[in-house]
């Protein structure tokens, strides 16, 4: 074969590779010596350096070969030097002939490591940095076609680093997003919770009760296997679901007996409020006023304040409805105490199917029972419930059988076909 | 004997000689585990390494890059190179980049061994 045959083809083989290599997404280092053996070996060149210029204006090695471990020396590049470079547009420097600016300055420590030629990458307008080569192994000097290589081959060199860099300002930009996104729901929850904690304030008899439909609700959504970020939306559900009640009468709410047929109407008033107040704002969690507004909603349809029934009442408001029903019959109120958790089951078994949905109550029975079996590293609804609510022998079986029951009934419902 | 290396890539020492195989296509991967095995074996006190391109078709940019990295270690350990059994392309190849002004060549194995003979192989200290 024809030497200069012979030459083309490695030649084009290696800028073949090296097209390939700058547009490897992988390892940045490992991109930069590769491309720098290439192009090394297209001409056989027995030393190289690639450098990239930073802030303040050193020169960082990034690859080297035949030159040690490191660059023999510190360079750092003045401004007037770096716009130097930019305003010659020369691509090529051979360094025993530069005599002022960067490479004068450098020139003999250049020299004395064997480095003949100087190349800066410029993108985009930019100095991305330097490449430093030794002389051929044949020991011959370069021809202009050598040197039209040696340009095109640092130009691709170039464009992979920049390329590279972009990526990383973009991926950096992505993740700042991400964590400012992460510190904003944050912020998010926290108001929502002081928010929460100021409408319990004006219920004397309730406080905490807001922020503990929010535990429960998330507890059962967790149970029910929804995903990171519903869960979180019914927690916030669960706090605010009570927000109507700040347009109440406070003498209503902090009524110590039973109120009457008016003051009832008013009080009702406060899921449609509620929905009111949240759907004008944009919630990063989906159909919270809708949560807010059917948590007083049955399955039979006698619920208000749209008499909703089963199918038409959105999962997430039915889970609202029991966490917010459990709450009230497990703590105190004015007009009467808490009731026993054998009152609280016989509660629940009497009303699923009426007022509550079964698979929800399951759920939380569920979760319930792996507290109370202490299977769960966490004891959340124990903890809400207060020392020696949930304790008793009986419990974990009464748990497991109103779960069973539950769960045949369904069964039942749902029917073999 | 015949020694396995970690990094895969055949070698066998033949006094401070060191023989060590390239693999049918001498590039990135397999041109950084022979500098490897080399370096391994400069370190251990061989004076003089053999490289044998009986299996190698072909020779990429990268591969004549790290062969030119191995004969520069070579001469700052003053050792000797000698590639053996290099075939006809690859020899014209070295040829025009000017790697055969660095190391001989030699036609095998056994002519590479018989040419480092006459080269002073008193084991180096370390």
């Amino acid at each position: 074969m024809e030497p200069s045959t012979q030459k083309l083809i490695h030649t084009f083989g290696a800028l073949a590779d090296l097209g390939q290599e700058v547009a490897n997404a992988g390892d940045f280092n490992d991109m930069v010596q590769t491309s720098m053996h290439l192009l090394l070996g297209t001409l056989a060149l027995r030393r190289g350096a690639v450098t990239e210029c930073t802030a303040n204006g050193a020169l960082s090695c990034v690859a080297i070969w035949g030159l040690g471990e490191k660059l023999f020396t510190e360079f750092v590049i003045t401004e007037a030097e770096r716009r130097q470079v930019l305003e010659n547009r020369s691509f090529l420097f051979a360094v025993k002939e530069a005599n002022e600016g960067f490479f004068g300055r450098y020139r003999d420590r250049l020299t004395e490591k064997g480095i003949e030629l100087a190349l800066p990458m410029i993108v985009r307008g930019q100095l991305t940095g330097f490449v430093l080569l030794g002389g051929k192994a044949s020991g011959d000097e370069f021809s202009h076609q050598e040197f039209d290589t040696i340009r095109a081959m640092v130009r691709h060199i170039g464009v992979g680093i920049h390329t590279h860099r972009l990526l990383e300002q973009v991926a950096q930009r992505a993740e700042e997003n991400r964590r400012l996104y992460e510190e904003l729901r944050a912020i998010y929850r926290d108001t929502v919770k002081a928010f929460a904690a100021a409408i319990d304030i004006k219920d004397k008899y309730t406080q905490g009760h807001s922020d503990r439909v929010g535990r429960y609700s998330e507890i059962i959504a967790r149970e029910l296997g929804w995903s990171e970020e519903e869960v979180e939306g019914i927690q916030i559900a669960g706090y605010l679901h009570d927000v109507g009640k700040l347009v109440v009468d406070r003498d209503i709410i902090n009524a110590p007996y039973h109120i009457n047929a008016k003051q009832s109407s008013e009080l009702s008033r406060h899921p449609s409020a509620g929905y009111e107040i949240l759907a004008p704002i944009n919630h990063p969690y989906a159909d919270i006023p809708l949560m807010a507004k059917y948590h007083h909603e049955r399955l039979d349809g006698r619920g208000y304040p749209d008499g909703l029934t089963d199918e038409q009442i959105p999962l997430g408001a039915k889970i609202v409805a029991l966490a917010d029903s459990f709450d009230a019959m497990t703590t105190d109120r004015p007009y009467r105490r808490r009731r026993s958790f054998t009152e609280v089951v016989e509660d629940l078994r009497q009303n699923t199917g009426t007022q509550f949905d079964g698979k929800v109550v399951a759920a939380f029975l569920k979760a319930m029972l792996r507290e109370v079996k202490g299977l769960t590293k966490e004891r959340r609804i124990i903890k809400m419930l207060g020392k020696g609510y949930l304790e008793g022998e009986h419990v974990p079986a009464m748990l497991a059988e109103l779960i069973a029951e539950l769960e045949s009934e369904r069964h039942s419902v749902a029917g073999p076909a | 004997m015949e020694i396995p290396s970690g990094s895969l890539v055949r070698s066998h020492c033949v006094g401070t000689t060191a023989v060590v195989y390239a693999s049918d296509y001498l590039n990135k991967l397999t041109g950084e585990k022979i500098e490897r095995e080399c370096r391994r074996q400069l370190d251990s006190g061989c004076r003089a390494l053999v490289i044998d391109f009986s299996d190698t078709e072909l020779v990429n940019s990268i591969g004549i890059s790290i062969l030119l990295g191995i004969i520069d270690i070579a001469e700052r350990n003053g050792a000797q190179v000698v590639f053996s059994d290099v075939n006809l392309q690859t020899v014209e190849l070295f040829d025009m980049l000017g790697l055969t002004r660095h190391v001989a060549l030699a036609r095998d194995e056994h002519e590479a061994l018989l040419s480092l003979s006459d080269f002073d192989t008193t084991p180096l200290s370390h």
